[in-house]
């Protein structure tokens, strides 16, 4: 046991050697392995968590919304609409929501206004999201004012501001009363943004909104579940632009660890010439080159697997940053719950490490079954 | 020391941070779940429907409530001019639109 250990450890020391001999291109491709893993590392791991967040968190958003269509536009539905729908067998409660944006000019951002039905808030009175008060510098007790529909000014004195720790759902909120609303916006009473209804059992919440389809031909439903599924598809793998130009450097990757793993340069021909010379077996050879990109590609995997965790679950994913902000002033300044799927971790370390590590095999043994005074010549 | 021994620390060293990962994974969602639980109560007490990711277009700000034109459909052959679009997937409803 002990000799075989030695012989392990001085066919490392070795290849650590032999590595050490090319320095420049053993770093440069450490550092390219590296990054790629850990570019595919961030994107798995901030996809998975920002999944699994939005699944425990939207699990509690409305069971049924019904927002009405006209010339394929979402338009306010009428008071009336409520009635239709209470009046369906199964329907526990019906509620008119009123909702919206408000572009801000002094901060050229987007808010979303909404009315709460808990907590009421009081006219005049606004509570605001995490970013809203970054943008605004706004504290509680300060004022916001705003032009309304009809280009009078709506001031609304700063009530309270909802923490950070929920910024990934509230950080562009604008929480204000149905008076100052409907006043912001001229929209009338009896008529709201959206209606949120709920099931009272959950099994029939498709046929209640087949019901409600059939009921109310110009409406469209929005049931939990197709907003759930909206939520697993946002950053899915296979989707979105960033993994497209992705895809692109993988292959650019592919291509060079192929031809670095697989063609074998006349130095490295003359080297396993010499070992064979000197009295090396085919499969010593074999085994100390595998080792060569096994230690590689296994460096390159924990580095660029660490990196990653620390980038995505202790930095903010700041490298996302701006390819998630886009044209948005507001950012919502969050930090994800790590949720980590060991299956992804362990398909990630297949498909990193033993690719390259395989493709060293077969150039090598054809090198190393060759006469070793023709390959040194 | 050995190169074989430098090496061969360095990867238990980085193998430790690997399963140390988990351990970090695990008791930050341990210390999360309340902070979860109070974001769950949020979204059921407003009612809301999408997470703050893309302000900058109401179908990126609520992907779950915008159809799947209203991307496009600001006038004749209007394209999705806002950069997040292209990240965002359409809302995936069931034949309804």
């Amino acid at each position: 046991m002990n000799s075989w250990i030695g012989k392990q450890r001085n066919l490392l020391d070795f290849t650590l050697s032999s590595l050490s001999r090319r320095r420049g291109k053993t770093l440069g491709m450490l550092a390219v392995y590296t990054s790629i893993v850990f570019v595919l590392a961030s994107v798995m791991l901030f996809s998975h968590a920002i999944r699994r967040e939005a699944a425990i968190v939207l699990v509690k958003s409305p069971e049924v919304l019904v927002q009405r269509m006209v010339a394929g536009r979402h338009d306010l539905i009428p008071a009336r609409y409520l009635d239709a729908i209470r009046g369906i067998r199964g329907v526990q409660s019906v509620e008119g929501r009123l909702w919206g944006y408000l572009f801000d000019p002094s901060a050229a951002a987007n808010y979303t206004l909404m009315v709460p039905a808990s907590p009421r808030i009081e006219p005049g009175k606004v509570i605001i999201g995490d970013a809203v008060a970054r943008a605004r510098s706004a504290e509680p007790g300060d004022l916001m004012s705003f032009r309304a529909h009809d280009g009078t000014l709506v001031q609304f004195k700063v009530d309270g501001a909802i923490g950070r720790e929920s910024a990934l759902v509230s950080a562009d909120l604008f929480l204000v009363s149905e008076t100052d609303f409907r006043r912001l916006f001229g929209i009338p009473e009896g008529l709201f943004t959206d209606l949120a209804v709920s099931v009272r059992n959950p099994r029939e919440v498709g046929k209640i909104a087949e019901k409600i389809d059939a009921a109310l031909p110009d409406t469209r439903i929005v049931l939990r579940d197709e907003i759930l599924r909206t939520y697993e598809s946002v950053f899915d793998w296979r989707e979105g632009m960033l993994l497209v130009l992705l895809a692109g450097a993988i292959l650019a990757f592919a291509i060079f660890s192929w031809e670095k793993a697989s063609g074998l340069s006349a130095e490295e021909k003359r080297e396993i010439g010499i070992l064979k010379a000197v009295g090396w077996e085919t499969g010593d050879v074999i085994r100390l080159k595998m080792l060569e990109g096994l230690v590689v590609s296994l460096s390159a995997f924990l580095l660029g697997y660490l990196l990653a965790y620390a980038h995505v679950f202790h930095l903010g994913a700041g490298l996302f940053e701006p390819a998630l902000k886009g044209w948005a002033v507001m950012y919502p300044k969050y930090r994800l719950t790590p949720f980590v799927d060991e299956l992804q971790v362990a398909t990630l370390f297949f498909f990193t490490v033993f690719p390259y590590t395989v493709a060293t095999v077969v150039p090598i043994w054809r090198a190393a079954i060759i006469d070793p005074d023709q390959v040194m010549r | 020391m050995r190169p074989s021994d430098a090496y061969l620390l360095g990867l238990a060293l980085a193998v430790t941070l690997f399963a140390a990962s988990f351990a970090d994974a695990a008791l930050g969602l341990a210390r999360e779940r309340s902070a979860l639980a109070r974001k769950a109560e949020l979204v059921e007490r407003l009612g809301l429907t999408d997470l703050v990711l893309f302000t900058e277009a109401r179908y990126t700000r609520h992907p779950s409530q915008a159809d799947l034109h209203s991307a496009f459909q600001d006038h004749p052959f209007a394209l999705d001019h806002f950069p997040s679009g292209s990240l965002l997937p359409p809302p995936r409803l069931k034949g309804r639109s």
